[in-house]
């Protein structure tokens, strides 16, 4: 049954977890808040082969509730410390879905530097494993804030993560692993699935209508004919994410006020 | 008998102005923080710092003891970014040499095995291959006449190490769950040098139940110095865990005076004594938690 009273951040974690329900027996990586527990929901509802760590070196059983865990020990079914990590992704075997600070209309990704590389504006975390992941395996994109900053209109200040940009393919051929896959927002659900991969419009978020996504996307956007909505989260859904996976309620932090999921009202 | 124990400044005067050093841990985890405040109280300047980057990185940044940064990131892991890094990075004062984690992995790799390069998809069509100065690709010989990039060694003049144990011959071994890309350091380095927080006669290493804790063999290790608290602020697992509330004390001295100040009070000191009393005595380090993540 579908739930009518769910907040922006639930929507989000329940859109996002539909990002591993079809790649099987995966490692299901999600880094910040809303996509680690959308991993956790897609393992208990949409997909329960994939993989899960408990965000340190433990593959875990059941995804692991997010801050403070009290005493509940968590069942560990393997080890994989971030050599294997290395060995597991470059196997294509993971989905990871991150949150970069900007991704441009090829699906580049940076966590590096916002300004020129030598003296930025600002330095960030760093391209960490941006390249590698992108380059191995599927990947999707977490935007917490839905901006012409963030979906910028020329390429991204460093490209960490790569894209569909023939220009900088080795030889313009696409490489092996390149997949890429949902970028959730605050607005919308939005995938690659245009025109030569062209970013598009998979579904807007209860409330939010195409030329709002527009305005605030520094490119143009595919239109499907029929633009969905962003199906409201079920009732089990809910359950599994309040009850198991954020007993604390992190996520009510995770957009500013805590807004409602449907903004239509 | 075969005794390689130093004291930590006996370890710093074997390091040299300009020398490429490895620095293992990750993050905010069992980093061989008593030896970088080491460096930092010595006149070594001009270092090539190879690092899974935490807040040795941001110290060593603070102090002007960096020409050049070899790095995928650096993070105090439960605190997402180092104000101190920012800060050295944004103002340019030292040549960043920003790669992929997984290619850092890949060179120190290649260094351990003694080869020139390693290939890997890791880094072509990014910004890496553009802005990490050097960077070449090579064409695989084979039918499929793939495009790969040749990783280069990354070979380390020195590796510093954090360990949970040791012995006097450098037989170590490192308890916390992920024993990180500490090997590849001591493998990659002319020479390892490794704190640990206890020092222990060989039979009470407890291998061979304990074998798989030992990451690297004693022949890679030149010297070994017991430092209880050694990683502290980071965590040292199972001994103890991220001393979050002195990371946060760190991260507000992102500034000249605050740095001056934070120097005078946790790194300008006589001995690693007066810096556990600084930071409130061994027994509540052993307090803080293991971190959850």
């Amino acid at each position: 049954m579908t739930a009518t009273d769910y907040s922006l951040a639930e929507l989000c974690i329940c859109a996002a977890a539909q990002a591993w329900r079809d790649d099987g027996e995966i490692l299901a990586t999600g880094i910040t808040l809303i996509p680690r527990l959308a991993a956790g929901l897609a393992k208990l509802s949409l997909n329960k082969s994939l993989l899960l760590t408990d965000a340190e070196c433990y593959l875990v059983a059941q995804p692991v509730p997010v801050g403070s865990r009290g005493s509940l020990a968590p069942v560990i079914e393997g080890w994989m410390p971030y050599a294997r990590t290395f060995d597991v992704l470059w196997r294509g075997h993971r989905h990871a879905m991150v949150a970069p600070a900007q991704i441009d209309r090829f699906g580049q990704s940076n966590l590096s530097v916002i300004g020129q590389y030598e003296k930025p504006k600002a330095a960030l975390l760093g391209v960490r494993g941006f390249p590698g992941n992108s380059i191995h395996h599927p990947n999707s994109y977490f935007v917490p804030n839905h901006s012409t900053r963030a979906l910028v209109a020329n390429e991204v200040d460093m490209v960490g993560g790569i894209g569909y940009n023939p220009a900088r393919w080795p030889r313009g051929m696409k490489p092996l692993g390149l997949d890429l896959r949902l970028i959730v927002t605050d607005l919308a659900v939005l995938d690659f699935g245009g025109p030569s991969h062209q970013i598009r419009v998979r579904s807007l978020h209860p409330g939010i209508t195409f030329d709002q996504v527009q305005d605030n996307t520094g490119f143009p956007l595919s239109r499907p004919q029929n633009t969905d909505i962003t199906a409201a989260p079920t009732l089990e859904q809910l359950s599994i994410v309040r009850e198991q996976l954020d007993p604390h309620g992190l996520r009510q932090s995770a957009f500013k006020g805590n807004p409602r999921g449907d903004r239509s009202a | 008998m075969l005794d390689k124990r130093m004291t930590l400044s006996e370890i710093v005067s074997c390091l040299r102005d300009g020398m490429t050093i490895g620095i293992g841990g990750w993050g905010a985890r069992r980093k061989p923080m008593a030896l970088v405040r080491e460096i930092l109280r010595s006149p070594l300047k001009d270092l090539t710092v190879v690092s899974y980057g935490g807040p040795d990185v941001g110290m060593l940044c603070a102090a002007g003891k960096l020409r050049k940064l070899i790095f995928g990131f650096v993070s105090l892991d439960l605190i997402a970014l180092d104000a101190h890094f920012r800060a050295a990075r944004q103002a340019g004062s030292f040549e960043a040499w920003e790669i992929d984690e997984g290619m850092l992995h890949w060179g120190l790799r290649a260094a351990a095995m003694r080869l020139p390069f390693l290939p890997t998809r890791v880094g072509l069509a990014s910004d890496v291959v553009r802005f990490a100065k050097g960077l070449k690709s090579v064409r695989s010989p084979y039918d499929d006449g793939e495009e790969l990039l040749a990783m280069p060694a990354i070979k380390l003049d020195a590796a510093l190490l954090h360990v949970t144990e040791a012995d006097a011959r450098g037989n170590t071994v490192t308890l916390s769950p992920d024993p990180f890309f500490d090997d590849l350091f001591a493998r990659s380095a002319d020479a390892a040098y490794v704190t640990c927080d206890t020092l222990v006669e060989t039979k009470d290493l407890c291998l061979p139940e304990r074998a798989r804790y030992n990451s690297f063999e004693r022949s890679l290790v030149t010297g070994v110095a017991e430092v209880l608290g050694g990683a502290h602020p980071t965590a040292s697992v199972p001994s103890y865990g991220i001393d979050v509330d002195h990371l946060n004390v760190y991260s507000a001295a992102a500034t000249p005076e605050g740095w001056e100040q934070y120097c005078a009070q946790f790194v300008n000191l006589p001995d690693h004594a007066s810096y556990l009393d600084a930071v409130g005595g061994i027994g509540r380090i052993r307090m803080i938690s293991p971190p959850v993540f």
